[in-house]
């Protein structure tokens, strides 16, 4: 506690300078070179830290900074992030594959599919902002009649619908005879990652192959440095301001002349945007959906995600991603992995994982509530209210 | 907590769109429900009956719910899992400490005494949590007791999976199959049963709540915390009690679970409990009769879409059941008996 509390003072200008640049750089240095790190040292490549686990951490990137600025920044609890993530896969699922098999000869623009293949193939690079588009219009629909409820009522109807779309999905395999998303089936193969518009510098192919993460990575890691900067941009500036001083208290800042209707459906929007577009890439880096992917535990973890690294604070929320799902998907297994070989024992790591999980979610909220890396603001307002309950308890006999 | 009071709305009836529109469903759910009765009533009567025993249910899960949201507003994410636990521990209880798989007196004999068991067994699991983690964050902002709540569920959830295995295990009930037979409608005794149980559970809570002397610390607890304190109210010791109550309710709902629904999984907490939560804040979060009644609601509302003829079936039950909790929260935030003026803000 006492450490906290000093914490302002010791802050000289030089160290200052350092941290402010410390996060952004590390952040930049090391998701630019992990690529090269990973392919050139085999005990990364094959156990500890495969590029499909990079791939995946950077796509749980996106959508953690999403989520950030609906709950980190506004202060909203959103418990149904799924169905912007769901919207995103369906959407590049509708349009780059030969599901609408009924469109034929099919619509080609700049695709990657055979051109004689029906349905609607289109580039990704237009499927994109289309799949933001879609997820954010989507954000505003849910979050529009929802946003005059208080904190607790709004995470329950988030959650609604993020119980509702899936199952509609899952059931829309026939709704009145029209197939909307093929039900459990999932909608596969869908066309590879196309790359016209940079093969002609010859740094890449046309198509991007299965089996090619690296370029793949970069792509995303790409679309993650976008939206780092969007949101530090936005942060900065008057809607972020708004969007924090809503966070902080409601009826102040409607008083202060802040929108309190637009200023959160922005928040939705633009947080829904990032899971389309995630949820965009994650369907064509796996070539196709599924519905089961789309579950809560999904929204949970991402909440989790942007939890544990720190709330409001942009690289606080990377780091969440990429440990948990590094944990996830790769951690748990090679941990157990390492301690079985080491041991002899014979422990199944991944039966213990969300035991593990939950453990690591109740220690950080009772020790280190505010993540790993926690905003300079959440610091400042955390010491000040520690400060205040400790006068409480000090005249108070023991 | 931030002290901005909404505006009261005004007394009386508005007749406002939205209000109209709200009205205008709930005569359509009406005219619905009156549709599948002419078409076949002993089959819709059926599925009524039904549905009203699972919601006896969903109102024992329920009311853990809105007892502690009711005093520390906490949304227990936990709780749906703490009822599974229940029910798995209930299930090992009965099935394999007393040996007990068929209806036969030493079967009820084994029931009997595992209903106490597992009502104790999940209270003072919540009581232990409660002690060990959100007690701790009582001063904090509410993101962080909800989180630790999340972690908790993930925690019962992997011993859940340890425990029961992952993939459902068949039960066997010990009470008398069969049922009561009114024409051409028939009631499992089970359901009977259950209903049975949860009337004067309902009544005992009440009485806690309404006439005792730590019902009404609870009440003077959820209303100021910090000046009940001052009035010499131990406050935790208080919040301890309730989250006691709450879990030997879950515990009670658990073994009826295993007797009535004959398995244990280890993710029924998460379905039920999203049921149960949806009941809680239909009859208004925090009152304990409002979540009776949206349990009961909810139970007849799934029974009709699942079994009756024009429901859309069992494959949108969760979506019938979510839908009616959005448009309840837009037509009528407050639930169905609570009141707009008693909401902490």
């Amino acid at each position: 506690m006492a450490a906290v509390t000093a914490a302002p003072a010791k802050a000289t200008p030089p160290r200052r300078l350092i941290g402010k640049y410390l996060q952004p750089a590390a952040f930049l240095i090391v998701g630019l070179l992990v690529p090269t790190i990973v392919t050139n040292v085999p005990a990364f490549e094959d156990r500890w830290l495969p590029l499909t686990t990079m791939v995946l951490c950077a796509i749980f990137v996106l959508f953690t900074l999403g989520l950030n600025i609906v709950v980190g920044y506004a202060g909203l609890l959103d418990l149904g992030y799924v169905a912007f993530f769901l919207f995103g896969a369906y959407t590049a699922a509708w349009l780059m594959s030969d599901f609408f098999f009924q469109i034929d000869p099919g619509i080609h623009i700049w695709s990657a599919a055979v051109p004689t293949a029906p349905g609607i193939n289109i580039s990704f690079w237009i499927v994109l902002p289309i799949a933001a588009l879609v997820a954010a219009i989507a954000g505003v629909i849910i979050g529009a009649p929802t946003l005059r409820l208080k904190s607790d009522y709004l995470a329950l109807v988030t959650l609604g619908f993020g119980e509702i779309l899936p199952q509609v999905f899952r059931n829309g395999e026939s709704i009145k005879g029209f197939n909307l998303s093929n039900g459990t089936k999932g909608i596969a193969p869908v066309n590879a990652l196309d790359m016209y518009w940079l093969s002609w510098t010859g740094i890449v192919d046309d198509k991007i192959n299965v089996f090619d993460y690296t370029t793949r990575y970069y792509v995303i890691f790409a679309l993650c440095l976008l939206f780092v900067l969007v949101s530090i941009r936005l942060r900065d500036g008057k809607l972020g301001r708004a969007w924090l001083a809503i966070r902080e208290d409601e009826l102040a800042a409607s008083l202060m002349g802040v929108p309190l209707m637009r200023t959160k459906l922005w928040a939705y929007g633009v947080g829904a945007a990032a899971g389309g577009i995630g949820g965009a890439f994650y369907c064509v880096s796996l070539g196709g959906v599924n519905v089961d992917t789309f579950n809560f535990q999904f929204s949970v973890i991402v909440l989790c995600m942007v939890i544990l690294g720190g709330m409001a604070n942009v690289y606080g929320c990377i780091l969440g991603a990429v440990i948990l799902t590094w944990v996830n998907y790769t951690g748990m297994k090679e941990i157990g992995n390492a301690i079985n070989n080491t041991f002899g024992t014979t422990i199944e790591m991944p039966h213990y994982q969300f035991l593990i999980f939950g453990f690591v979610l109740v220690l950080m909220m009772l020790f280190r509530r505010d993540g790993i890396l926690p905003a300079a603001r959440q610091k400042q307002s955390r010491a000040v209210d520690e400060q205040i309950e400790k006068i409480g308890t000090e005249e108070a006999p023991a | 907590m931030s002290s901005t009071t909404q505006a009261v709305r005004a007394g009386g009836r508005e007749w406002n769109a939205t209000n109209i529109t709200g009205s205008a469903l709930l005569v359509l759910v009406a005219a619905w429900v009156l549709w599948n009765f002419i078409d076949a009533p002993t089959q819709t009567l059926q599925v009524m009956i039904l549905g009203l025993c699972n919601g006896a249910l969903y109102a024992l899960i329920a009311l853990g719910y809105t007892l502690v949201y009711g005093i520390i507003e906490l949304i227990n994410f936990a709780h749906g899992d703490l009822f599974m636990l229940g029910s798995i521990f209930a299930a090992v209880m009965i099935a394999d400490v007393f040996g007990q798989e068929t209806s036969n007196p030493a079967g009820w004999l084994a029931f009997a005494i595992t209903f106490p068991l597992a009502m104790a067994f999940c209270g003072s699991i919540n009581v232990a949590v409660d002690q060990l983690a959100y007690r701790r964050l009582r001063k904090a902002p509410k993101l962080a007791p909800l989180i630790t709540a999340v972690g908790v569920s993930f925690i019962f959830q992997n011993i859940g999976i340890l425990w029961n295995g992952s993939a459902p295990k068949s039960r066997n009930s010990v009470l008398p199959s069969g049922g009561l037979n009114i024409g051409a409608i028939s009631i499992p005794w089970t359901y009977l049963f259950t209903l049975a149980i949860t009337v004067p559970l309902l009544m005992l809570l009440t009485w806690i709540v309404q006439k005792t002397r730590q019902g009404k610390a609870m009440r003077a607890t959820a209303q100021d915390p910090d000046a009940s304190r001052l009035m010499g109210i131990n406050t935790n010791r208080t919040i301890a009690f309730t989250f006691a109550l709450g879990g030997a309710m879950a515990g009670a709902a658990a073994i009826m679970y295993v007797q009535t629904n004959g398995t244990t999984r280890y993710d029924a907490g998460f379905q039920l409990g999203l049921i149960a939560f949806t009941a809680a804040v239909l009859g208004g979060v925090g009152n304990l009769t409002g979540a009776v009644l949206g349990g009961l609601l909810i139970g007849l509302i799934q029974g009709l879409n699942d079994g009756a003829p024009h429901g859309l079936g069992q494959e949108w039950s969760q979506s019938v059941v979510f839908t009616i909790l959005i448009l309840l929260m837009v037509f009528r935030p407050a639930g169905i008996l609570g009141s707009q003026t008693m909401e902490k803000v």
